[in-house]
């Protein structure tokens, strides 16, 4: 792993004047994981915040290759540019070496681009498909997406009377790539930026596709001051709602246990659009988000092959 | 009519003349919050340099070297990641800096 000394060395390929909002979560994750390429890159980003903020013509904020082609297809087209570049290798045209990263929001990645990703990844092309997960389409005015968390308040599930915000819970798009038997599987948060920039390094050199699945809050979307974009980034962790793990041929490795593994609540409150969630009348929902979590931290602990005596209990 | 030109002859359009071009773009004015950092108090742990959304903090050779104010958007993260023990940077309104 780089410290970050070394890493101060290296120059930006995400560089300043991009115009994403201050305190923007994602915007750092582009960076960090760029700077974690030491190689030439081609990056690719499907529609979403981060294509929109660093490509505004007549300027980009890319110094490395870029490519931009359509909202459900960054993985087909970051897969074709692979294909390419190893045609020319073969027929000896290029001599330098390149890595592939493509870019995906949570919107690009878990609903609309799903099936370019799927067949990018079955196709065993040497690339990172690396998702920022910001838990909604933020770009488009904060749309519900299928991973914005239960109950979250959007403006397509309003906290209204009736219904108290989204009333499904997240879909697991890092277990669906698990699933493809890929290289290499990671989830990770911005808030524990050394661990996901050990995953990055060790994605880019896996020997075949690897997917990293980024928990990078928008204080837009979450209702929370810009300067908490970290914290909240890194309560999602603690509280075990998105617990650090990495798949390495599928045998699955907790990357950081929480110390203290804290109530949902302490993630919940502050973020607006959970505020509904601490009336009196929705404790209910609280106490069914707080059972999901709990069953699926202690699933996860039993792949990882720690806590098994729980789970025995559970199962009883 | 007259023979339409082909593509070779009209100008080329949508030109980016290179990579990071965005970085002549100024930010900075977007600005309600400054930052200010304290020498004495700074560890070069290069944390905020690390967590900057805007790259709007210069480091040489590991160190911590300034602000770059014409990109810093005044979010506040970095003078949240320096560690409390340190807190060597704070934020102040915008407006105590101008006249």
């Amino acid at each position: 792993m780089t410290s970050v000394k070394e890493l101060s060395k290296r120059k930006d390929i995400f560089c300043a004047g991009h115009r994403a909002c201050s305190g923007c979560a994602p915007a750092i994750t582009m960076r960090q994981v760029t700077l974690a390429a030491d190689t030439n890159l081609v990056a690719g980003l499907s529609t979403g915040c981060m294509e929109v903020v660093s490509s505004i013509y007549p300027y980009t904020a890319w110094r490395s290759s870029f490519i931009h082609n359509a909202f459900e297809n960054v993985a087909a087209t970051i897969s074709g540019v692979e294909a390419a570049y190893r045609v020319l290798k073969r027929k000896g045209k290029l001599s330098a070496n390149y890595k592939f990263i493509a870019f995906g929001g949570d919107g690009g990645t878990y609903d609309i681009g799903l099936q370019s990703l799927s067949g990018a990844m079955e196709r065993g092309h040497q690339m990172l498909y690396l998702c920022y997960d910001n838990q909604g389409y933020m770009n488009t005015g904060i749309q519900r997406s299928s991973s914005t968390p239960f109950g979250a308040a959007t403006s397509t599930t309003p906290a209204g009377v009736k219904i108290p915000g989204k009333q499904q819970f997240q879909k697991d798009l890092t277990e669906i790539m698990v699933a493809h038997n890929l290289a290499y599987v990671a989830q990770a948060s911005i808030g524990y930026y050394r661990d996901l920039n050990k995953k990055v390094e060790k994605a880019l050199a896996a020997p075949g596709p690897s997917f990293i699945n980024v928990l990078s809050c928008c204080h837009r979307g979450w209702r929370i001051d810009p300067a908490d974009s970290l914290k909240y980034s890194k309560l999602g962790v603690d509280t075990c709602l998105w617990p650090l793990y990495e798949v390495e041929d599928g045998v699955y490795k907790l990357s950081m246990k929480p110390r203290e593994k804290l109530p949902l609540e302490e993630w919940l409150k502050g973020q607006g659009r959970f505020n509904h969630l601490f009336k009196p009348e929705n404790a209910d929902m609280l106490k069914k988000f707080q059972e999901y979590v709990d069953k699926k931290w202690e699933r996860l602990l039993w792949k990882c092959g720690e806590g098994k005596e729980k789970t025995k209990e559970a199962g009883k | 009519m007259s023979k339409l030109k082909g593509w070779k002859d009209i100008p080329i359009g949508a030109i980016v003349p290179h990579g990071g071009t965005a970085f002549d773009y100024e930010t900075g004015s977007w600005r309600s919050f400054r930052p200010v950092h304290d020498r004495d108090k700074c560890i070069d742990c290069l944390d905020c340099w690390f967590c900057c959304p805007d790259n709007a903090i210069l480091a040489e050779e590991g160190k911590f070297k300034g602000f770059d104010m014409m990109h810093c958007k005044g979010c506040g993260i970095c003078a949240k990641v320096c560690p409390p023990k340190v807190g060597a940077i704070t934020m102040k309104p915008e407006s105590d800096f101008r006249e």
